[in-house]
């Protein structure tokens, strides 16, 4: 640890102003900052700062998230034996998953990254940690059989186009992570939908058994087969066809837990969320006229990317509301338009996605109405 | 009985070092310094030059927007330093002290027949009406405005700071006629603002001629801003001048005595002091002799103030005129492997991001360190935590990032000053200076109205 210290000094002048290296100045302190904090004190305001940046908090996401990531490795195997009718061992299975996924989430974090690096050094900035999280979302929201280049594509176009043209993290409008899943999900529709893109090795077909549907439950249930539903049991824990990450409510909740205990994420967001889906889920049961529409409004918290959404894009602090009432609206439109979209258009089996890009683009309006309503407020104070 | 004011935004830090309530004669000082950097908003004109003879309340020099305001000297004795800085700004003016003070002599007579003209011409020519300062720009009060309502927060809430009803309690006849010279000074009512959490003293609470609140919670309670807004906030157009219980102390003894007496005392704290106390002293006086064989090794931060808002001082630098202790606590320059990574048992933080929660009531030993490097904003949410104040905290921030000056206007920035977002740029993720942004901001403010 001292000597790595000694040699970092002593090759940091060539990456320094004027240095041979000077190109890499940004990577070099990624890098630098990345394994040690820095030890730059404070020079005006505050003489001390708390002890939480940017780098923790984003650690700390990205451990919430972990339990996902392992659970969603385990289903992969889980569901391709199922569908090819075999037996594994709890290691066989989880070490398949770990063989599909394991590529998926090194390419999102290397062209992230990548990409990060670039534009932080063409302009001059540090580079800031918020991929981290992007980078391991990314993976979780996709079928596990999504080739790896249209990763690598998704995530340069989420990269790019949804966040550096706005001036890198913290100035984006959308959730990086869901642009990437709407540009696959709009550009190559055939690897994002349907009933064989969930299961590896379903997409070539070899070795399924005839009995195995692939089917994720929001397939059947918008075809109308409620009866195929699986169990509440098999939901919560996420033994069901669907993107990498999203199927354990479980695995999900943990994440919660970790999120809201340490305040890194908005229990007001989270919470309002879920009580906009169950209001939405209550009405379509008053008004159902199909099957679908009839199903108990809490079961579809379970389905799909719900409870994913919810906790953990829904949640993303940049593209979300920023205003304490602003964030509870926000989070109810979400639920709301989530379970709306899923239910009554027959275009889109999954509508967290799209429900939460468009409160993405309509979180400045609500966070502005918020506002206007203090500054008339003070208008009035004044007046009298 | 006056109400209790609830204040539930906040943060307490809990650092080493809380002051003994011992109070030490400080040797006297040989050297002592008026600071124009102490004063928000003035241009210094000096008056002096080095080798110039002075008594305690001789003028050193005057503000160029304001000329009746003085600056005087604390001390009798021979300028010895003008110190400048960058630009040959005026940062320090220098008298090294005689063995016994003289005093310049003011003639007051009979000081309960004083009109307000006369009170202030007083206070002006003994360089103590700058105690009075105003919001909305904490910039020294205009004696040709009316203020609404006169503040004086009778208890200090930052981290360390010294306990006021302990320092004042000797003092209650001067605070009284402290008190009653500024009643002279406006129509509007006075507000004492003190503590509800332990008896406060007899001194503030059977003061008369004044409104008595009680505030109750977490830092910034005892924030004169956080107070005002919510008494009776501040707005467009409107002036509200405040005060603090040692200055007003210091004005009642100049209309008791006829001299400008500048005792004060102040806290010397941090976890780097070794014997922390009360100690009194005469205002502007250099701390060398305070930390003198009363400090640990290593290199350390020198705060005149307190941690959040305190001014860096050098180690034979001066106390500010404005504040009422003295912290040191250790530089952080240093690395520190995998910080972020690590479980943080020994570091302190607001949120639950470190298992340092797991010890609740841990005094820490904080340093200068920032702890990561500066971001964009990204968390949200945070500072709203511990900035009490009905205004959106980084809404603001963002209005004067883009010098929207009606934005600025709309979202309050008549109500604020720089200390009152001190905990927000502490809690900072971002590790944003938000201090520095909200003076740009009231400094732009402060140019457009004038």
């Amino acid at each position: 640890m001292k000597s790595l210290r000694r040699y970092l000094d002593k090759i940091k002048p060539h990456f320094e102003k004027g240095g041979k290296l000077e190109k890499l100045e940004s990577t070099f302190e990624a890098f630098e900052s990345f394994m040690f904090v820095p030890d730059k004190v404070t020079t005006k305001g505050t003489h001390i700062r708390d002890a939480n940046d940017m780098k923790r908090t984003m650690a700390i996401v990205v451990l919430a998230v972990v339990p996902t990531v392992l659970f969603g490795m385990w289903n992969v195997g889980y569901q391709h034996f199922m569908a090819t009718g075999q037996e594994g061992t709890l290691f066989e299975l989880f070490w398949l998953g770990f063989l599909k996924v394991f590529p998926i989430i090194v390419v999102s974090y290397v062209v992230g990254l990548g990409i990060e690096f670039a534009f932080a050094q063409y302009r001059g900035h540090e580079v800031n940690e918020g991929f981290l999280v992007s980078g391991i979302l990314i993976p979780l929201i996709l079928p596990v059989d999504t080739p790896l280049w249209m990763v690598a594509v998704a995530t340069a176009f989420a990269v790019i186009i949804g966040k550096e043209v706005f001036g890198g993290t913290g100035m984006n409008i959308l959730n990086p992570a869901l642009t990437a899943r709407a540009f696959l999900f709009f550009a190559y529709p055939s690897y994002m939908s349907g009933n064989a893109v969930w299961t590896h090795g379903m997409m070539n077909g070899e070795g399924i058994i005839d009995s195995y549907t692939g089917a994720t439950p929001l397939a059947e249930a918008a075809a109308g087969k409620i009866d195929n539903l699986p169990s509440v049991i098999e939901m919560f824990f996420g033994t069901i066809p669907g993107s990498i990450g999203e199927t354990s409510t479980l695995a999900i909740l943990i994440g919660a837990a970790i999120l809201l205990f340490t305040g890194m994420a908005s229990a007001r967001i989270m919470i309002s969320t879920f009580i906009g889906g169950l209001v939405m889920g209550l009405l379509l049961n008053v008004f159902a006229v199909n099957p679908f529409m009839e199903i108990p409004a809490w079961h579809h918290l379970l389905l799909g990317g719900f409870a994913f959404g919810a906790v953990f894009m829904a949640t993303d602090p940049v593209s979300a509301a920023q205003t304490p009432k602003g964030k509870i609206i926000y989070g109810f439109l979400i639920g709301l338009f989530a379970i709306l979209i899923r239910v009554i258009n027959p275009a889109y089996p999954e509508g967290v996605m799209l429900a939460i890009l468009l409160m993405n683009v309509f979180a400045p309006l609500i966070d502005h109405y918020v506002i206007e309503g203090n500054i008339k407020k003070r208008l009035k104070r004044a007046k009298t | 009985m006056s109400k209790v004011i609830k204040i539930k935004k906040g943060l307490n830090i809990s650092m080493l070092g809380t002051a003994e309530k011992i109070i030490k004669k400080a040797n006297q000082a040989e050297y002592y310094a008026v600071k124009p950097t102490d004063f928000k908003g003035i241009r210094p004109k000096l008056v002096v030059k080095v080798g110039d003879k002075v008594k305690a309340g001789t003028p050193l020099f005057y503000d160029k927007f304001q000329p009746e305001v003085q600056f005087t000297s604390p001390v009798s004795g021979e300028v010895t330093a003008i110190n400048r800085g960058e630009r040959r700004v005026i940062l320090e003016v220098v008298v090294k002290a005689d063995a016994t003070i003289e005093y310049e002599e003011f003639q007051l007579g009979d000081s309960t027949n004083l009109s307000k003209e006369e009170i202030v011409a007083v206070l002006q020519q003994s360089g103590l009406w700058p105690a009075i300062r105003q919001r909305p720009y904490s910039t020294i009060a205009n004696p040709d405005d009316t203020p609404k309502a006169i503040f004086i927060s009778a208890f200090d809430s930052a981290p360390l700071a010294p306990d006021m009803d302990y320092v004042a309690k000797e003092y209650t006849d001067y605070f009284q006629k402290g008190i009653d010279i500024l009643s002279k000074l406006t129509e509007g009512t006075i507000h004492l603002n003190i503590n509800a959490d332990y008896p406060a003293a007899e001194t503030f609470t059977k003061a008369k001629g004044v409104q008595i609140n009680k505030f109750t919670g977490p830092h910034p309670s005892g924030n004169v801003g956080v107070q005002i807004n919510k008494i009776d906030p501040i707005n467009k157009g409107e002036i509200v001048w405040y005060t603090y219980p040692q200055e007003i102390i210091t004005i009642g003894r100049l209309f008791d005595n006829g001299i400008y007496d500048a005792t004060k005392i102040i806290a010397l704290a941090g976890s780097e002091v070794q014997n922390p106390k009360y100690y009194k002293i005469l205002n502007g006086a250099s701390i060398k002799n305070l930390i003198d064989g009363n400090v640990n090794d290593g290199e350390h931060r020198y705060i005149s103030g307190n941690v959040l808002t305190g001014s860096k001082i050098s180690d034979d630098g001066f106390v500010g005129y404005y504040d009422n202790q003295v912290t040191i606590i250790p530089e952080g320059k240093y690395y520190e492997f995998f910080g972020w990574a690590t479980p943080g048992f020994k570091k302190y933080t607001a949120s639950r991001a470190l298992l340092s929660w797991l010890i609740p009531g841990k005094k820490y030993r904080l340093d200068t360190n920032i702890h990561g490097g500066q971001r964009a904003y990204v968390m949200t949410g945070e500072y709203n935590k511990v900035f009490p104040m009905d205004i959106y905290p980084v809404q603001l921030i963002k209005a004067i990032m883009v010098e929207d000056i009606d934005k600025m206007e709309q979202l309050g920035i008549y109500e604020v000053d720089e200390e009152d977002f001190a905990l927000c740029e502490y809690v900072c993720t971002s590790k944003i200076e938000v201090q520095s942004i909200i003076r740009t901001g009231l400094d732009l403010m402060r140019k457009e109205m004038s």
